[in-house]
């Protein structure tokens, strides 16, 4: 938008973004996404992140289109096993003689699957609990800080392993277990911004008006402690990839022939010195995806976190 | 650890403040551990395995499985049953293994050191090299070499440990030849001494046996070498932000005009001082490299607490995955105890105010 060819519609749009007196609640809101796009924009590494992760989304949405092979069915198993990575078979073909990109590309919806999927559970959760226990204080925070402590004890793929293991293995169930271990760190993040806001004036205000408990922490502390929230959720993204492709190479995720990275790597391992694609492509798939949600993460702190960018 | 209200606040202002202070400790850890079996037995209790079924098997008599039922104390009311279940564990008894038909705190107990060795050797690794990467970026803060060790960490985050293992060997152990295959030991040497700590490296050197020495530290030097990439990613970054700090105060720019050497600011004043936070660092990760082991364990086949854990879960050995899961739970609480302890310890600001 910066470029020599800006029009002056587009001037406009700039001006009325950055506007120093907003004249209404949305352009003031969009005029905070605006500036901080523009803060984002200019950090290298978050770029790449966004877009990687836009790429992701991409390849997921359009796997039919991108992918030339099908998937789940391969090719001539007399001929077409354990490929070398060619112009027709881009990484290869695996043992089943299916084509490794063709699984790649359709193994990004599961990825993407996974991320959304816990980040919709955990968030709402760990937000709900850590604004209750922070807003009333006294027996209810300590009993909910308690219940968030017993789940930090246990490092988290332990625990989604010990979850899965009851459960049974399937992608549903790793999705519950991640998810199950994931609320706790979010919500001790919304106690402490909560904390901090209980006691602000317009709190107070919004008391005295007779809102209910609920209203306020719905409708006042919630927003605020959001943005810490979802940084939070963004830098464990890449985690939360990580802990899926571990519970898939554990054979505890997603179930064969479904497209999992995680369990294509352990199908991999058995060929591992003769036919090293199987098992390497699908892991540089994770590698790049998770480097992309940590670059985004980080990014992004860097730009909303006022604590990360004194230094 | 969040503070929690003891019940006799109204006269604890009577007693020292350590005195308080360890009387909290005493709650958390009590209510913690209670949490941790809570956890571990409702995890127990969903499992779609018919408990009897797995001690007597499919082909028993109703009067059997009946008698199995009422043992199990399995027509109690769940409060009665985690009672007992708590009892059990209290005194170490998780039952027998479907396995390996042992005792399974007999079972963990073989397994944990080679836990603790692999881990241990994991965050030398990474202690050693994680903190001089730190102080460095810190140092040059903005520049090449910051931006070096920002994206080196970043990696380490985001590629698959279990990856990097089958990825190490391919190359260092297939490829090259420069590393041992999987395993703790070489047949050839296992018999060579006697096991007493478990402790491979420390048992071989106790007994003179230097070839065996060799050979435990060659096997160990790929995984152990991936677990202190892990840690170190996470403790030079630590390290860098704790620098950085310390290096804006005002004593390192009296340091500074005093003459003081600037290799001196930085490695004797500036460090001493961010030590303090960096120990609970350290101490937290070496309590995610047991997580981290739990896959790399399973790559390197090496026969340790992770293995155990995985190797019943594809057995449905769920009271040996319970076990597993509770003693990797108590070591995670324990380390993150004696991380606050320490801290409190090393710091005397903090020491003071008790």
């Amino acid at each position: 938008m910066t470029s020599p060819d800006t029009t002056l519609e587009k001037q406009g749009l700039r001006n009325w973004l950055l506007s120093e007196q907003p004249a209404s609640r949305r352009q003031a809101r969009f005029g905070q996404v605006y500036r901080t796009w523009l803060a984002f924009r200019g950090n290298r590494l978050g770029m790449l992140g966004l877009g990687i992760v836009l790429a992701l989304v991409l390849v997921a949405l359009f796997a039919g289109v991108i992918a030339p092979y099908d998937p789940l069915t391969g090719g001539d198993l007399r001929t077409e096993r354990l490929l070398p990575p060619s112009w027709e078979h881009l990484m290869g073909t695996d043992d089943l003689a299916r084509d490794i990109f063709s699984r790649i590309v359709y193994g990004s919806r599961v990825t993407l699957l996974v991320v959304a999927l816990v980040a919709a559970i955990a968030t709402p959760v760990g937000l709900l609990v850590g604004t209750t226990a922070g807003y009333f204080g006294g027996w209810v925070d300590t009993v909910l800080m308690r219940v968030t402590d017993i789940f930090l004890a246990f490092p988290r793929l332990i625990l989604a392993l010990a979850f899965v293991a009851a459960l049974g293995p399937g992608i549903e169930n790793a999705i519950i277990a991640i998810a199950i271990t994931s609320w706790p760190p979010y919500a001790r993040l919304a106690r402490a911004e909560t904390l901090t806001i209980r006691n602000a004036e317009h709190i107070d205000a919004i008391r005295l008006q007779g809102a209910s408990p609920v209203r306020i922490i719905w409708g006042h502390v919630m927003p605020l402690c959001l943005s810490s929230v979802i940084i939070r959720v963004t830098l464990d993204m890449a985690g939360i990839i990580l802990t899926a492709a571990g519970l898939g190479f554990l054979g505890l995720g997603a179930q064969p022939p479904q497209p999992e990275w995680g369990a294509m790597i352990a199908a991999g391992r058995r060929f591992l010195i003769d036919y090293w694609w199987v098992a390497t492509m699908p892991g540089i798939a994770i590698f790049v995806v998770s480097l992309g949600f940590n670059f985004l993460g980080d990014g992004l702190r860097d730009v909303l976190d006022p604590k990360a960018q004194q230094q | 650890m969040t503070d929690i209200p003891v019940q006799s606040e109204g006269r604890a202002s009577a007693l020292p403040g350590w005195a308080l202070k360890l009387g909290k400790l005493v709650v958390t850890v009590a209510v913690t551990l209670f949490g941790l079996l809570l956890v571990t037995f409702l995890i127990g209790r969903v499992v779609p395995v018919d408990p009897v079924l797995s001690v007597v098997g499919d082909r028993a008599s109703p009067s059997t499985y009946e008698k199995v039922y009422l043992e199990l104390g399995l027509d109690r009311p769940l409060y009665e049953q985690f009672y007992l279940y708590a009892k059990k564990a209290v005194t170490g008894d998780f039952g027998e293994s479907l396995l390996t038909k042992k005792p399974i705190l007999q079972d963990l107990a073989r397994a944990f050191p080679a836990t603790l060795e692999l881990a241990t050797a994991g965050i030398l690794i990474g202690t050693l090299l994680g903190i001089p990467a730190g102080v460095w970026a810190a140092v040059r803060q903005g520049r090449l070499i910051d931006q070096l060790v920002r994206i080196f960490g970043l990696v380490g985050y985001s590629a698959p440990i279990f990856w990097l293992g089958l990825m190490g060997l391919l190359l260092f152990y297939a490829k090259w030849g420069i590393v041992p295959g999987p395993g703790r030991i070489d047949i050839s040497y296992e018999y060579s001494f006697t096991p007493t700590t478990g402790l491979l490296l420390l048992d071989t050197a106790m007994q003179g046996q230097w070839g065996a020495f060799r050979n435990v530290l060659s096997h160990l030097a790929l995984p152990a070498s991936l677990l202190g990439y892990l840690s170190m990613a996470y403790i030079a970054r630590m390290t860098r932000s704790f620098m950085l700090n310390e290096l804006a105060q005002e004593y390192v720019v009296t340091a500074r005009v005093k003459g003081v050497a600037e290799w001196r600011i930085i490695w004797v004043h500036a460090l001493r001082n961010a030590a303090v936070p960096l120990v609970t660092v350290i101490a937290l990760s070496y309590a995610h490299l047991l997580e981290g082991s739990v896959l790399t364990e399973t790559v390197f086949a090496w026969p340790g607490l992770g293995q155990y854990l995985t190797n019943s879960l594809q057995n449905a050995d769920m009271n040996a995955v319970l076990g597993g899961t509770l003693l990797i739970g108590i070591v995670f609480v324990g380390l993150n105890i004696f991380s606050d302890l320490l801290y409190t310890l090393l710091d005397p600001r903090v020491r003071r105010r008790l």
